[in-house]
Parts: structure tokens; C-alpha cells; sequence
């Protein structure tokens, strides 16, 4: 792994967004534009606060803290398909770069977005509802690197099914992430699911992640337990999913597909 | 003779029951620019790819430098670049900007002077601040051969290098080609559909038609063994035979 070439791709990237404004604000509208319209619901839904207490700051840090899990795997997805929109595939894979430093790139640039949205969500958060993220304490930190690992393990999942099927599943970009959403308990707690699907939820890293962020909030106890399955579950899906990408990379050198892919 | 730098040994390439190039085999020597002449679909390309390791082969093997490029592929990819009018570069980075992209990622000292000359060799100064979505096709094509010469690359595999490029950029390139080759011992893979440029830009030329060699050696000899006088005689005579065979004088 040479940083040289991973430093390479930031620079890229990083020129990319410097001109145009466009990208830029995609990063932040899209988490504003929610944190506006469910912050004001929550609001409305705050006159029920006698029956759930802290509701507020229950939903706005689920708000804040989904948006940490899609903005890690949008920086690894999206950085994949600037270079199929700008036909450059061939230009990195053709150099020494690996994909191991690909990915390493993509992730990278993953946790500058995640830091940009943060900034305006939190700061967002706090004019307009006066909510403050930190109210969660230092727990904070394990869970939005639980969270980000998670981002990244859905964008290399996705960007290993759009590098092997091509342009047709672009949409999955955008999409997958939110298949995972209902099992990852962001809104809610886990106990309201049904049994069959709480099983499939406890597999699942960033479910272990709302759930201990619920229980901070409520008890002010640190989830030692949910933790461990967060790291634990995520070090294997985040392991097993980069090994996979390599062979599907593999594979569509094979099948001719990394020169076509775009086309 | 000079050592083989490049090795292709019995390359096949199959994309399930399509064979797109089917038992290549051939050698480019230290400071040679061999010409790889085919219709479309003959599997130029392919072969390329499979030389740069972006497509692999289903039997076969590449060696460069004495090495197999699938155990040793950054070592030797790091000494080799290519440029096709097919491939692009990020649209929304300036030319300097998109060239110190690929220097830093072949891990290159002393960025800027390297920029400095090859956009200097290149002509390249009065655009090289611009955007490259705003470059004229010619100029994008410079771009890609500045990126290819900028890593000081000891192969480099260039597919029609000069296709949408004017007389005169054209020339100059063929001209800066073989002025690398003579300077530094750079070795060429070459391949263009105008007879004249690689008959004057190659030392031997190798001849593909439906993914197999069917005639291999200088531009002269070839000639001479299909008994015409033009190379583009030859090129329509075998394109058009159906059933080639290998003719090496």
C-alpha cells in the first residue's frame, strides 16, 4: 500500500469538489434539508414527551447519526462512479494503483464528507432546536466509527455490484443503504420489530450502534456490550467485503468488464 | 541484438465462446516501436488491455522486464504508460491538474519541472490551466500522450496516438516519439490505421486479423511477400481474406 497513490486520488477528488459548487452542496443539502423537516416534526410530536421522554434528542441524534452511516458509504460509492462518469477507470487500474488503495482512497474521503455533513447537521441542530449532539458524551466517537465502518462496508458492497454489473445498478448508490435502514433501529428500538427480523437486526452493526446511542440517553450508562457486537460484526462484514471486492475486481478483469464499465 | 523487453507467449483471450485473440505470441525488443496493424475487431485492443493488465488473459502469459505482469504487476506497470483517443480524463480537472494526478500516482520526484518539459514538448502552454472538458479533441489527444510521456515510462503502448490530432502535432508527435526512443531506449507498441505513419514509425509490424497473427516482420518484407508495393494493399488484402494464413518472410 503506497500512500503516494492514495494521496493521488484525494487530490483528485479534492480538485473535483474545489470547482464545482454543485458537489459541494449535494454533500450538505440533503442532510439539512432532512435535519429541517424531521427536526420541525419532532418538535410537533414533542407536545407526547410526557409518554417518551427525550424524544427530541432520541430522534435528532438517530437524524445525525444516520447521516454519519450514508455519507461514509456515499464517499466510497460516489468517488467510484466520478471515475466511470469521467471514463478514468482505465487510467488508475492501467497505473500501479491497487485496488486495496483504491478503496483505501474512497474511504478516506469518505470520513471528509462525513465531516462536512457533521459540522452543518450538528450545527444545524443546535440553531435551530437548540440540540446538542454532545449531550451523548464521548460515546459519540465509537459510535460514528461503528457507524462509518458501516458506511463503509454498504459502499464497497455497492461499488463491487456496479464495478460487475455496470451503469444499470447506478441506482444502488443511492438506494442500498436504505435497505438496511429499517434493520438498523435508527428511529426506534429494536423490541418493536418482529421477532424473525430482531434476529436478522442483531447482525446488524449500526442497529448495535442506535440501540446503545438509546440507551445513553436513557440511563446514562455506557453499552459496553452493544459495542463489541458493533466492532465485532463490522470488523467481519468490513474484512469478508474488501476480500470479496477483490475478487469481483478479479473477476471483471476477467470478464473484460473494468475496461467497458461506463460505456 | 538488444534483450526482449516485452513477451507475449501463446496470449488467448476468450469472452465466453467469442476468441478474441487466440494464441499470440511475439517479443518487442529494447528501444523498438513495433506497429500492431488489424481491422476493427481483430483484437488490438484486447491484446493491449491484456498488456496492461486490465483485462486477463485466459491463457498465456505477458512478461515485461523478464517478469510475469500477473505476480509482479505495480513493478511493472510502474515503468509503463499508454494513451488511447478511447479513454478519457476527468473532465472537471485542469490539464496541470490532471497531470499531477498521474505523477503522484507513479510515485514521481520533481512534479513540477517534469510538468514544466512535457507540457513544454507537448505545446501544450497556452492550455494548460484550462479545463479539460474544454479542450478541442486534439488537444484532449495531446493530453493523453503528455500523461503517457510524463511518467518516463520505459514501454509505452500507444493506440492511435495520433488520430485526431493535425498534420503538424501529429508529426511533431511521431517526431518526439522516436527522439525518446533514441534517447532514453524506449520501447513502443504501436498501433494506427494510417499505413504511412506506421510504416514510417515502425521497425517490424505484426499484423492481427481475427485475433491471430497472420503475417509479422518489417513493413518491406511484408510487403514483399503479398507482392505490393503499398502497405494499405496488404492491410485490404488480408483484411479481406477469410481464411489468412501466417505469412512471416
Amino acid at each position: 500500500m503506497k500512500l503516494h497513490r492514495i494521496t493521488a486520488l484525494l487530490y483528485r477528488h479534492m480538485c473535483l469538489y474545489k470547482r464545482s459548487f454543485p458537489r459541494v452542496l449535494e454533500i450538505i443539502y440533503w442532510p439539512f434539508v432532512d435535519l429541517v423537516i424531521w427536526g420541525f416534526i419532532t418538535l410537533y410530536l414533542q407536545q407526547f414527551k410526557e409518554a417518551l421522554p427525550n424524544f427530541v434528542v432520541f430522534f435528532l441524534g438517530a437524524l445525525i447519526l444516520w447521516d454519519v452511516l450514508f455519507r461514509a458509504q456515499q464517499g466510497v460509492t460516489i468517488s467510484f462512479l466520478e471515475e466511470i462518469w469521467s471514463r478514468n477507470l482505465m487510467n488508475l487500474f492501467a497505473s500501479p494503483l491497487t485496488p486495496g488503495e483504491f478503496l483505501a482512497a474512497t474511504m478516506t474521503l469518505s470520513v471528509g464528507k462525513v465531516l462536512v455533513v457533521s459540522c452543518v447537521t450538528v450545527l444545524a441542530a443546535f440553531a435551530f432546536y437548540s440540540f446538542n449532539v454532545f449531550v451523548l458524551g464521548l460515546s459519540l466517537i465509537p459510535f460514528v466509527l461503528n457507524l462509518i465502518i458501516m458506511g463503509w462496508c454498504i459502499g464497497v458492497l455497492t461499488t463491487g455490484l456496479i464495478m460487475r454489473y455496470g451503469q444499470e445498478v447506478e441506482v444502488l448508490a443511492w438506494g442500498l443503504v436504505f435497505l438496511f435502514q429499517p434493520i438498523s433501529c435508527v428511529f426506534y428500538p429494536m423490541s418493536v420489530l418482529p421477532v424473525w427480523l430482531q434476529a436478522i437486526a442483531q447482525m446488524n452493526p449500526a442497529a448495535h450502534v442506535f440501540e446503545g446511542m438509546r440507551a445513553v440517553i436513557a440511563t446514562g450508562v455506557f453499552p459496553t456490550a452493544e459495542l463489541v457486537w458493533a466492532v465485532g460484526l463490522n470488523a467481519v462484514y468490513l474484512a469478508a467485503l474488501i476480500a470479496w471486492f477483490h475478487l469481483m475486481f478479479a473477476a471483471c478483469k476477467e470478464k473484460g468488464l473494468l475496461v467497458r464499465v461506463g460505456e | 541484438m538488444s534483450e526482449p523487453i516485452v513477451q507475449v507467449l501463446n496470449l488467448t483471450k476468450r469472452f465466453g465462446s467469442f476468441t478474441a485473440v487466440d494464441g499470440v505470441s511475439f517479443e518487442i525488443r529494447k528501444g523498438e516501436i513495433l506497429g500492431l496493424l488489424g481491422p476493427n475487431g481483430a483484437g488490438k485492443t484486447t491484446t493491449i488491455q491484456m498488456l496492461l493488465g486490465l483485462v486477463t488473459p485466459t491463457s498465456g502469459e505477458v512478461k515485461m522486464f523478464g517478469l510475469p505482469l500477473d505476480r509482479h504487476r505495480e513493478e511493472i506497470l510502474g515503468k509503463v504508460n499508454f494513451s488511447s483517443t478511447y479513454v478519457s480524463m476527468p473532465q472537471a480537472l485542469t490539464v496541470e491538474e490532471n497531470l499531477w494526478v498521474v505523477a503522484r500516482l507513479y510515485g514521481m520526484d520533481r512534479i513540477a519541472s517534469r510538468i514544466d518539459d512535457v507540457v513544454k514538448q507537448m505545446e501544450m502552454e497556452e492550455f494548460r490551466t484550462k479545463v479539460t472538458r474544454k479542450l478541442s479533441s486534439g488537444q484532449m489527444t495531446r493530453l493523453g500522450l503528455a500523461k503517457a510521456f510524463l511518467t518516463e515510462p520505459q514501454v509505452l503502448f500507444l493506440d492511435e496516438p495520433t488520430a485526431s490530432l493535425d498534420p503538424d502535432i501529429a508529426d511533431k508527435t511521431r517526431s518526439l516519439i522516436k527522439e525518446i526512443r533514441r534517447t532514453a531506449g524506449l520501447t513502443v507498441l504501436y498501433t494506427s490505421h494510417n499505413m504511412r505513419e506506421m510504416e514510417a514509425m515502425s521497425d517490424r509490424i505484426i499484423f492481427l486479423q481475427r485475433g491471430r497473427i497472420v503475417a509479422e516482420g518489417t513493413a518491406e518484407a511484408i510487403k514483399a511477400v503479398h507482392g505490393e508495393t503499398d502497405l494499405e494493399e496488404v492491410f485490404l488484402k488480408l483484411a479481406r481474406d477469410q481464411s489468412a494464413g501466417v505469412s512471416r518472410p
